[in-house]
């Protein structure tokens, strides 16, 4: 188990203390001069108890103001009419196509919409206290654009690689983006080894089917896997932690006739600007306020400036009525937990609803007063603003972590935490025809389990800072083990990496927690995930089906430093699987 | 603290006087360094080391500058990670041929070069049969750490840190000129290592 000594933690208490007073009151340049805290070039200057990883040479943003600009709405993408050429089954190499592999069900679910994407550069502004950033993003932007899509309306998106040679210093111009964690034929996965370079196209396919349409619930699948939040990203073997740092991400949404995006019909969960997706990432930014990543970093990345959206601690103005809210953890190594505190009353909790976990919906609603969510990680949550009329209440995280090891297990007290994103409850009453909460009694069920063909252990490992699996390392071209299209398995992920925490992601279907420690999971975690926090010295058995498609995934540790050196694995699903236990 | 009206901050904010250089940037002032040399000024401290064949080199302009690299560290004397680290890069370096020394670059540098002097680590890359091409590096024992340490062959536990039986076995590869820096284990198959150095020169993958 990992010591916190008291006097670091005071140190870094003080630091993070110190600068939001610097920032809060407001002091002018030369009232900073003359306390000996600004440099004549305009910056903070960096010493201990001002920067928050003060031991450490890593930099320290220059400050920047919270709340003082919208949070974006990021932009939904729209089909386009046809794509010259037409996709094909086989990779159309000709054309410039990237990919390898046949599609498995493009003429079985032929897309009726198709869309176009292209990943370049952009130059964005997340804080108006920082300069212009050089950022990749999906069509030049980050967050990417929103996806949204219907179960039963297949979707081919023609995915362009027209980023740039020169990288600003991080990133590499090779490509593969993952629906994160769509019901996906592997050629259309985004696997981490199907990359490809600039000037070039991969035309990725989503059936958007249920689980199960050709096994187990034929014609049209299991109901009880719907997804709803999904995401997309880079995946790019051994650089996804630059290229996503650098704004390749995106989320992606799925609709059905019961979670339908309109609060009048089905589940009746609120809709349209009322369901808002709020990708949130740390970054730091050097001295010169330009984007920093660290390159030579092999623990894991912690930014001090919160980003929701892409922007630096946005304020979002809502009306007094509930709103759909979809949390994501975009990295790159934060883990988080989230409250909703009125600066006022810190000390007063305040609940809400929690209906999905990583975009799976519950059971049934469970109210919550925080959710905690580790990178790539989602939760749906519903806020009741009425309650809120007039006032101000922050999104804020209060789970401490100091280094990429993982959070300390100390929880911030209210209103010392990291202050995300001010929710403003100031614009007029407006109709509201979403159901309360409690007044939903089932989502779906969770899928009944079933005996698994095999039972695979896999210990996240550190020998000699080699993030390992089982004792070794990634490799593309090593399929550690075969899984039995359309078995079940168990697979029991070890955290013997001493120290350390792991969210372990596992593509394609999604799973659910059997035991964590020995214990059956509760409350939130009762639920469908494809990520799981594997914490300290914890062993966490799950369960899963391969259903459908065929061909390469991976399984890794979603702390994307930590993946970018070696902690993932590659299994293929196969007509006939293997037996080993070990992989 | 002196209290300011908050109109005034928010001007100078808005000036670009406290905390940024938003406004700066903007006009297109092009006073900062090139990403190239920010890379370089915080990683790669220009310090003279000296090879196994007792050759004076400066680290960034002779070994670092305009060139595609393998970086590890190691010690002679350390019986544990050490030489299967070593054999596994011999294999690596005999993958790649004579590319080694001409477009690819192998550095080893000792963790403890009070013992490691060239003559220990000639002897040691002859144990170990390294070809032409691959240098081990020893220093000043000042200049050493502050490569580790700039290199990010840390561990954030200090108790672990400070043996060296537990260093970090990682080797990072990197094109300085295009600025792509990776790592990966050291005791990754040697194929792979060479595969992933392969990147470097472009092109894609796929399966």
């Amino acid at each position: 188990m990992r010591k916190n000594k008291p006097a670091r933690e005071k140190e870094r208490q003080t630091a993070t203390r110190n600068r939001r007073e610097l920032i809060e009151a407001r002091l002018s340049r030369r009232a900073l001069m003359k306390l000996g805290l600004l440099t004549s070039g305009g910056y903070l200057i960096a010493k201990n108890g001002l920067s928050a990883r003060a031991s450490g040479g890593d930099p320290q943003s220059p400050p920047t103001r919270p709340f003082i600009e919208p949070l974006p709405i990021v932009p939904v993408k729209q089909p386009v009419a046809g794509l010259t050429p037409d996709p094909t089954v086989a990779p159309n190499k000709a054309a410039g196509e990237a990919r390898t592999r046949n599609h498995q069900a493009l003429a079985r679910f032929p897309p009726r919409k198709l869309y176009e994407v292209h990943q370049r550069a952009g130059l964005v502004s997340m804080s108006p206290d920082l300069p212009l950033q050089h950022i990749w993003g999906f069509d030049g932007i980050t967050p990417g654009p929103t996806y949204i899509a219907r179960y039963g309306e297949p979707i081919l998106i023609r995915n362009f690689n027209d980023l740039p040679a020169d990288n600003g210093g991080f990133g590499l111009n090779e490509v593969s983006t993952h629906q994160h964690n769509g019901h996906t034929p592997s050629e259309s996965d985004g696997f981490p080894c199907d990359f490809f370079g600039p000037g070039r196209f991969y035309d990725q396919h989503y059936p958007n089917m249920l689980a199960g349409f050709d096994s187990t619930h034929p014609p049209n699948g299991d109901p009880n896997e719907a997804l709803s939040t999904l995401w997309y990203h880079d995946h790019r073997v051994d650089f996804t932690s630059q290229n996503v740092y650098k704004g390749l991400a995106g989320t992606y949404l799925l609709f059905n006739d019961r979670d339908t995006g309109d609060e009048t019909t089905g589940f009746r969960l609120p809709s349209g600007q009322f369901d808002v997706p709020l990708m949130v990432s740390d970054k730091v930014f050097d001295e010169n306020g330009q984007l920093f990543f660290d390159l030579f970093n092999l623990d894991g990345i912690l930014g001090d400036k919160f980003l929701v959206n892409g922007k630096i601690q946005p304020f979002f103005e809502v009306h007094p009525r509930r709103y759909r809210l979809r949390l994501l953890d975009g990295g790159p190594s934060r883990f988080y937990q989230f409250f909703l505190t009125d600066l006022n009353s810190p000390d007063t909790p305040l609940p809400f609803w929690q209906i999905s976990n990583d975009g799976n919906l519950l059971p049934k609603p469970i109210q919550v007063t925080s959710v905690r969510i580790s990178v790539a990680e989602r939760a749906d949550i519903i806020i009741d603003f009425s309650q809120f009329a007039g006032r101000s209440i922050v999104l804020e995280n209060r789970l401490e972590q100091t280094d990429g090891r993982g959070p300390t297990g100390n929880l911030l007290p209210a209103g010392r935490g990291d202050r995300v994103l001010r929710f403003d409850a100031v614009l007029p009453p407006v109709a509201d025809n979403s159901l309360h909460p409690a007044a939903i009694t089932k989502f779906y069920d969770l899928p009944a389990l079933e005996p698994p063909r095999v039972v695979r252990r896999f210990r996240f490992e550190r020998n000699n800072g080699q993030w390992a699996i089982n004792g070794k390392f990634f490799d593309c071209n090593d399929v550690r083990f075969r899984v039995q299209k359309n078995s079940a398995e168990h697979w029991v992920l070890q955290n013997n990496s001493g120290g350390w925490q792991h969210p372990i992601h596992v593509h394609f279907e999604e799973f659910q927690i059997v035991s964590r420690n020995g214990r059956p999971p509760q409350a939130v975690e009762r639920s469908r995930k494809d990520v799981v926090r594997l914490g300290f010295n914890e062993e966490i058995t799950v369960f899963s089906r391969f259903r459908d498609f065929v061909g390469p995934y991976p399984q890794h540790c979603h702390n994307t430093v930590h993946e970018d050196h070696a902690m993932m694995l590659r299994w293929d699903i196969e007509e006939i699987g293997d037996q080993r236990t070990e992989p | 603290m002196a209290r300011i009206a908050r109109r005034q901050c928010l001007e100078m904010f808005r000036s670009g006087r406290l905390g940024t250089r938003a406004s700066a940037a903007a006009a297109g002032q092009a006073a900062l360094p090139s990403p190239r040399d920010a890379i370089r000024a915080r990683y790669f401290p220009n310090v003279v080391l000296r090879t196994h064949e007792n050759r004076p080199v400066r680290f960034y302009d002779d070994l670092i500058r305009d060139k595609v690299v393998i970086l590890n560290f190691m010690y002679a004397r350390c019986d544990g990670v050490c030489p299967s680290i070593t054999a596994n890069l011999v294999k690596v370096q005999t993958l790649l041929g004579n590319r080694i020394g001409r477009s690819i670059f192998m550095y080893s540098i000792t963790l403890k070069p009070e013992q490691d002097k060239p003559g220990a680590l000639a002897e040691y890359a002859a144990m170990h049969n390294v070809g032409p091409g691959w240098l081990f590096l020893t220093g000043d024992a000042a200049d050493v750490e502050l490569l580790r340490r700039k290199l990010g062959f840390v561990n954030p536990d200090p108790a672990l840190d400070a043996d060296s039986a537990e260093h970090i076995g990682n080797i990072r590869y990197g094109d300085e000129r295009r600025q792509l820096w990776g790592a990966c284990p050291a005791l990754a198959t040697a194929s792979w290592i060479v595969e992933s150095l392969g990147w470097l020169d472009g092109g894609s993958k796929g399966l």
